[in-house]
């Protein structure tokens, strides 16, 4: 993603950062409730996603995290409450959204640029107007040279950059990440989460993001939502503030992130079986 | 396997025909002829044309067949998978089609559609067209769904998600269900021609067993595996072409 890397002088960020995080939402979930039958997956949740920060749903497996990232991208319809995007009801999938996937969900028979260019082909764009876009991309996230190559010939962790290239594609306001990092490997993940602060940086988007890592959250989030299982609900919204603008190295050692990662275990700890 | 040497090919031919040329020496049968004279039966039959006439009338109900068992086969395959409703019409009579001993019904097929081109037809189709349904329609069930979803997340209609998403995630097992049922079909051409009327080929081995030519007769059965065999070639060929990177298992292995 050595693309996306912009040199910019840490002020100028804090100042764009400070003026966008305005109270404004670019995601609000209302009293989301899901059922599976007599089994109650979400019960009555409420959330907040501010525009322009990442948060991320974070929680035991089996609380129901990818089941609500799934609601508001319009993949699964909730029993009862709504979703707005930008102040409109969410009745389906929308352009305004866009999804990472957990198993990257890559097309076999297709090459990386046409798997990246996936989401225009399917919006109608003419085929050199959208390779052209996927071909920008591709250099965003790293993978020059490989726009012939298809999936099988890639790692994991460059299957998820054309999954994130994808995505990013599209130019949608809303990101939606579901566990993206979790089928990659250690390193290939810090890389990735070091990238992902410069993408929320530097792309005016929201991003929502889903993950079962405590320090993975804290590093990358501007504001937490802790859910609970059975039924899920959201029992703590933490938002990290001393260490987000610092750089990416420093955020490891900085002890307010060591704090939240000792407190959100504290918490978490009695749901693990 | 794209790339096996030509050698081993011609090795693994060598030694095939190099068997059957000793097998023919012993004898192991009176009716069985050697290699050689089998291939010399068959340059004969090339060059006095009697091979090509043959193939202009099995051709006929094969090619028509196996276009039939090939597009119907995979319309309703397709149509099965989809809909749990059709599954529930449709895919017995298949499950029986493939299952039945067709020699013995063949003779309820003349009586009801005589003994011309139809009926020979019908015994192409009843070889061919079971494998292609059971295994377009078990292909297009298992989809995977993380792929649909991906379609559906990026706005893909219905119809993108039929001709993106799911026939060519389907094509590897479709086409090897083409590739079973054309072979059954090869098979049915010949059965057709020998149990309803001597025609083609089936004329072929049928006439030179009753005069005892055997090189003439193991020389048109060979010359049905040939073509059975380019045609099963052109058709990995054509695969390829179309789903260029499916050749190599999916990316979430």
């Amino acid at each position: 993603m050595k693309g996306i890397i912009v040199a910019m002088p840490q002020t100028e960020a804090t100042m764009k950062k400070q003026t966008s995080a305005a109270p404004d939402s670019a995601v609000s979930v209302r009293n989301v409730s899901k059922n599976y039958g007599t089994v109650e997956a979400l019960k009555n949740l409420s959330l907040e996603f501010p525009r322009g920060q990442l948060t991320s749903l974070l929680g035991p497996s089996g609380c129901g995290k990818t089941t609500l990232l799934k609601i508001i991208a319009g993949l699964l319809q909730p029993t009862s409450g709504r979703i707005e995007v930008n102040g409109a009801e969410v009745e389906g999938p929308g352009p305004d959204r866009a999804f990472v996937f957990q198993d990257f969900a890559l097309l076999p028979w297709a090459s990386v640029i046409r798997n990246v260019a996936f989401g225009l082909e399917l919006r109608g764009v003419a085929k050199s107007e959208r390779e052209s876009i996927a071909e920008r991309y591709i250099r965003d996230v790293g993978l020059t040279g490989f726009e012939h190559s298809y999936p099988h010939e890639l790692s994991g962790g460059m299957r998820q950059r054309v999954g994130l290239a994808r995505a990013l594609s599209v130019d949608a306001q809303v990101l939606l990440l579901d566990e993206p990092f979790s089928a990659v490997d250690e390193q290939t993940r810090r890389k990735f989460q070091e990238d992902l602060l410069s993408l929320v940086k530097h792309e005016n988007k929201t991003f929502i993001f889903v993950t079962h890592s405590i320090e993975e959250a804290v590093y990358v989030s501007d504001q937490i939502a802790i859910l609970l299982p059975r039924p899920s609900r959201v029992s703590e919204i933490i938002r990290p503030t001393g260490f987000r603008h610092k750089d990416v190295d420093s955020i490891r050692r900085d002890p307010e992130y060591l704090d939240i990662v000792d407190q959100i275990w504290a918490s978490l700890r009695s749901y693990v079986e | 396997m794209q790339n096996r040497p030509l050698i081993l090919k011609l090795l693994s031919a060598a030694i095939v025909f190099g068997a059957w040329e000793i097998a023919g020496r012993i004898p192991v049968s009176y009716a069985f002829p050697t290699f050689l004279e089998t291939m010399e039966a068959l340059v004969r039959m090339t060059l006095d044309g009697s091979i090509f006439q043959a193939y202009a009338e099995t051709l006929k109900p094969l090619v028509l067949g196996v276009a039939i068992s090939a597009f119907l086969g995979i319309t309703l395959g397709l149509w099965i998978g989809l809909s749990s409703w059709f599954d529930w019409l449709f895919s017995p009579i298949f499950v029986v089609m493939q299952a039945a001993p067709l020699a013995a019904l063949i003779p309820i097929l003349v009586m009801a559609y005589g003994i011309g081109l139809t009926s020979k037809i019908f015994v192409v189709c009843i070889m061919a067209m079971p494998v292609i349904v059971l295994n377009t329609s078990s292909a297009v069930r298992n989809t995977p769904a993380s792929m649909k979803e991906m379609a559906h997340s990026f706005l893909a209609k219905d119809r993108d998600v039929l001709l993106k998403i799911i026939l060519p995630a389907a094509s590897p097992i479709i086409f090897s269900g083409l590739r079973l049922g054309i072979s059954a079909g090869f098979i049915g051409a010949i059965l057709s021609e020998l149990k309803i009327t001597p025609t083609g080929v089936g004329d072929i081995i049928t006439y030179s067993r009753s005069i005892a030519d055997y090189p003439s007769m193991y020389a048109a059965i060979f010359s049905i595996i040939l073509l059975a065999v380019v045609f099963l070639n052109l058709l990995e060929k054509l695969e390829n072409y179309l789903f260029e990177g499916n050749n190599r298992g999916y990316a979430s292995d």
